[in-house]
Order: structure tokens, then C-alpha cells, then sequence
């Protein structure tokens, strides 16, 4: 039987494998994003809102730059055995003028990639164990793109 | 009202894994700054320290500890943290208690005894944390972003390998003659080139080790230091900037930048503002800096340091490398105590370094790395969480 899917981190990105977003909020009176969610105050030094709302961020971005890494990382990263080096992605979003980052997902090179390319979110494993299987947020190249 | 300090002595305990405690390594340099400053322990009247995480409560509160292995001599204190730049910041506190008239001598103290390998987040489960979550999530390791900057100085400027190589071939001729340097061996091209990719496009060769070193500046103010030098090396200008909004530039440990969706990026850049913050104060600008010691965590960031600290326009530092501007003998020689690639980071006594370095240069005391006609110089760094660290040093 297929092990329970559960968020790598709660209420960081919509479990929705169709149409996977991030969720940041946006300031209901400035109109800034933030990613991860800022909840409390407005980051824009020229607004005192307190007023941030829920919002899906952009599902596809342009490649700002990109690495790997080539040895098991410390602790709190769940390391599998053996150890899969993973491509990390910084992704510009256009509306959001934003960069975020993610791991890059499925079976992707690094010769593969190039500033510039539309990338795309998806649903990836960030590792599992006995109870489940941990979900994060992984970018991709876009389907369709170029 | 002058803003110069003066630097009267420094002090340094030798880079390396030695397996001591960090307040030994602090109290040795601490000495050693004192005796180069001819003063004695009991006429100091502030202390400055920076404080380390990794060595627990003691390392938290940094200044005290070393007042109390020194002997307590009832000197006022203060501990300061801020990430890699925590050197600095010790240094513009003790700056500023003289500057205030609250004191005349001021000791400045950091060291640090580092863990091996990757700098792993403190430990338990703390997913509030996002240095913790950056691991956690993503495994973004500290390399992990300075291969983001390294692939893009490549794909925007052309950058290659042979150029991030080329810096490391620089720095370890540098250091070769450093008693301080941990690492004093030359490296060629091809052994960068051939050592293990870290990630991609750095490789093991490219990326500063973690090391255990201490270093101590004694800073006074110019009266008390006419008194006892005659012409004492002067700190012109100290810079602890913040990012303004919004900081469009990835930075360790976020997992994104600020958002420029309604306000505009501001005209200087986080990075580009923070050497600007002490040329300020000195009254001086890149161009009349005879070196500089810049924060090269990786060989790729170093070439970014000389676009940021005003040495040449964004896009030119492979020039500025392969021309031989930044090399010992060349225009503006940078790092050339050897930099990061030879000392390895001590984190909080890396910005004091830097700063004991440019004294030494200065004085001309850098026997075997000499900078000729040294006249000014300037630091930069940058710790973790949005601190800028420049500092500039002047005859
Ligand atoms: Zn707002």
C-alpha cells in the first residue's frame, strides 16, 4: 500500500500534485509579497499595514542560477543511503519580482540548465520514512517552454 | 570632532585545527596586541568580543570570558554578534565607546574553534529557524549559495573556471610567507581544476575550509595613542550596514529575496553599499585604496568583492584578475595575507583579521607579502542575516 503523503512543512505550498503552488501572503494595502508567509507586519519599510492575505505565488519563473551538491549534507537534511546528489534552482518570479529557491527535480542535469529558462513548480519526495512520505516543492524545466 | 581611531597593536593566534579551547586561542592573540601595543592588561578599559555560537553559553557572551582568563581587571564590556561580520561589530562598539569620550583604550577580541566540515545548523528540531529549515527543506549548504553566485557570474559575465582557479593560485602565493596562515603551499591551476566538485561549478579547492584562530586589536584614541606611537596606523571608517528594501540578492539562509513587485530595488545594491558605508566616513573612495582584504568564502565570491568594493564595473573582475591588478605587485593587491583560501574561516576573529593584516601592511611589518607604498586599505565582509562589514585602514 502507498504510504500517506504529508507536507515536508505545513501551509509552505498547496498539496495539490495538478496545479502545486507556494503560498506566501501579499499586503493588502501595499501590495508586496512574501515568501515564506510574513503574517504579522509589512516588510515594505514604507507601509505600516498589519493586513496580509493567503495568496498562491506564480507556479512558473525564469532561472536565475543554479547548483548541485555533490556530498550529503549536515543534519536537520533527511540524507538517503545512499546519498543522491540534488540540483538546487533559483527561480525569479516575474510577477512577484522575487527569487525563490527550490531543489530541482527528477532527472536533470546541470549541463541542462541555463540562466534564463522558464521553470516550473511540481511536487517532488524530500525523503521518507517509516510513516509517510515527506513532500516539498521542487522546480522543473518548464513543459512546453523554449 | 575627528571619527579616526587608532589602531595601536594587534595580535594574532595562528590559524589551523589545533583542538583547544577558543578562549585560549582569544587570550594568546589578546596578549600578543597588548605586547605589540606596549601596554599592559590592566590599562585597558573596555573589551570588545565577538561572539561565537558554536562554543556554547561562554561563546555567547565572548567579551567576559576573556576578561575573566585574562585575570578580571574590571574593564567595562560588551559581546557582539552579527554572523561572519561579528569582528566588525566589535570593532565599531569598541570605536564608538571612544569616539564617545567613554575611554581611551579599547581590546577587541574574537576567536573561534570551528566544527570539521559543512557548517551544520545548531542542533535539535526547530522548524522556526530558517537556518535550520534551509537544511531541512532544501539542504541549501553555505556552498550550496556560493555556487549560485558562481554560475552567475558564468552565465552573465563568461566567468570560467580558470578564472575562480586562478584567484585560489593567487591567494595561496600570497600566503605562502604568512606565519599566520593556516595553509602555506602553493596551489596550481590544474590541482583546483582536478580536485572534487563541490557543487557545481566550485570545487573543494575553491571553497575556504573552516579553521580554530583567534585575533586582537588594541584600538585607542588619537591622543592617547600620540602618546605612545608616532605614527600610529588609523581606523578611517567603519560600516555595519543593513539591506535596504527590498534586497534582491539571495542570501544565506532565505529561502527567497525580498519582492521588488511595488517598490523599486534600491540604486546601491546591499552589497555594493557596504564598502561604500566606510569609504564614506573616510573620506576617501575605492580608487585611493592601495589593497584590500575581501571575505573570499569561495574563490567565485572574491570576484565579486572587487565589483563590490568599487575596484572595476560589474562584469570586469576576470579582467581585473587576469591582468594582474589584484596580485601582490600589481595595482590593488587583494587579500594578500593569503584571504580566506589560506586561513580557513574563524568566524568571529575573521573581520579583526582582516583589519590586523591591513596594520601590518601599513606598517610595512608584512614580511613576504608586502604591499609597496601602502597607504590605505579596505576590508569587506558579510555575515549572515544582513550584516555588511567594511572597514578602512589608513597610515
Ligand atoms: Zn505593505
Amino acid at each position: 500500500m502507498a504510504k500517506k503523503r504529508v507536507p515536508a512543512i505545513d501551509g509552505w505550498f498547496a498539496m495539490d500534485t495538478a496545479e502545486p503552488r507556494l503560498l506566501g501572503t501579499k499586503c493588502s494595502s501595499c501590495g508586496t509579497y512574501f515568501f515564506p508567509k510574513e503574517s504579522s507586519f509589512c516588510r515594505n519599510p514604507g507601509c505600516s499595514s498589519t493586513d496580509l492575505e493567503e495568496v498562491p505565488l506564480s507556479p512558473r519563473g525564469v532561472l536565475w542560477s543554479f547548483t548541485n551538491n555533490c556530498y550529503p549534507p549536515p543534519k536537520p537534511y533527511v540524507t538517503p543511503d545512499p546519498f543522491v546528489p540534488y540540483i538546487v534552482a533559483a527561480v525569479e518570479l516575474e510577477r512577484e519580482k522575487m527569487i525563490v529557491l527550490g531543489q530541482v527535480a527528477g532527472d536533470v542535469k546541470i549541463g541542462d540548465l541555463a540562466a534564463g529558462m522558464e521553470m516550473e513548480l511540481c511536487l517532488d519526495t524530500l525523503f521518507e520514512d517509516d510513516a509517510a512520505e515527506h513532500i516539498i516543492w521542487k522546480w522543473r524545466p518548464a513543459k512546453g517552454a523554449q | 570632532m575627528s571619527k579616526q581611531v587608532a589602531v595601536l597593536g594587534v595580535g594574532m593566534h595562528p590559524w589551523g585545527k589545533w583542538g583547544k579551547s577558543f578562549v585560549e586561542y582569544g587570550v594568546v592573540a589578546a596578549r600578543a596586541a597588548l605586547a605589540d601595543a606596549g601596554i599592559e592588561w590592566k590599562d585597558v578599559q573596555f573589551v570588545s568580543g565577538g561572539d561565537t555560537i558554536r562554543n556554547g553559553y561562554p561563546g555567547y557572551v565572548a567579551g567576559a570570558t576573556f576578561c575573566q582568563a585574562m585575570g578580571w581587571n574590571g574593564a567595562r564590556v560588551a559581546s557582539s554578534y552579527g554572523a561572519c561580520a561579528s569582528g566588525s561589530q566589535a570593532i565599531n562598539n569598541a570605536r564608538a565607546q571612544i569616539l564617545a569620550g567613554l575611554c581611551d583604550v579599547a581590546l577587541v577580541i574574537g576567536a573561534d574553534a570551528a566544527p570539521k566540515g559543512f557548517f551544520a545548523p545548531v542542533g535539535g528540531d526547530r522548524p522556526d529557524d530558517p537556518d535550520w529549515l534551509r537544511f531541512r527543506l532544501i539542504g541549501a549548504t553555505n556552498p550550496i549559495y556560493f555556487g549560485l553566485y558562481a554560475r552567475r557570474r558564468m552565465e552573465i559575465y563568461g566567468a570560467t573556471e580558470h578564472d575562480f582557479a586562478k584567484v585560489k593560485v593567487k591567494n595561496s602565493r600570497h600566503g605562502l610567507a604568512n606565519p599566520n596562515a593556516r595553509y602555506r603551499k602553493e596551489v596550481t591551476k590544474e590541482e583546483v581544476l582536478s580536485s572534487a566538485v563541490v557543487s557545481d561549478p566550485l570545487r573543494l579547492l575553491d571553497i575556504c575550509a573552516t579553521s580554530d584562530g583567534a585575533a586582537a586589536i588594541v584600538l585607542t584614541s588619537l591622543d592617547f595613542a600620540r602618546k605612545h606611537s608616532t605614527a600610529p596606523v588609523k581606523i578611517a571608517g567603519v560600516s555595519t550596514v543593513t539591506p535596504r528594501f527590498p534586497n534582491t540578492v539571495i542570501e544565506m539562509p532565505n529561502f527567497a529575496t525580498d519582492s521588488a513587485a511595488t517598490v523599486a530595488p534600491p540604486a546601491v545594491p546591499f552589497r555594493d553599499s557596504i564598502a561604500r558605508g566606510a569609504y564614506e566616513e573616510a573620506g576617501l573612495g575605492p580608487e585611493d585604496m592601495s589593497m584590500a582584504e575581501v571575505y573570499d568564502l569561495s574563490t567565485a565570491l572574491e570576484l565579486d568583492w572587487y565589483e563590490n568594493i568599487g575596484l572595476c564595473k560589474p562584469g570586469e573582475a576576470e579582467k581585473l584578475l587576469n591582468d594582474g591588478d589584484t596580485t601582490l605587485g600589481g595595482r590593488v593587491p587583494v587579500n594578500p595575507s593569503g584571504g580566506l583560501a589560506c586561513f580557513g574561516e574563524a568566524i568571529p576573529a575573521q573581520a579583526i583579521a582582516q583589519v590586523c593584516e591591513l596594520t601590518w601592511q601599513l606598517r610595512g611589518q608584512a614580511a613576504g607579502r608586502q604591499v609597496e607604498n601602502a597607504k590605505a586599505g579596505v576590508t569587506a565582509n558579510q555575515g549572515l542575516f544582513g550584516h555588511g562589514s567594511s572597514i578602512v585602514v589608513t597610515k
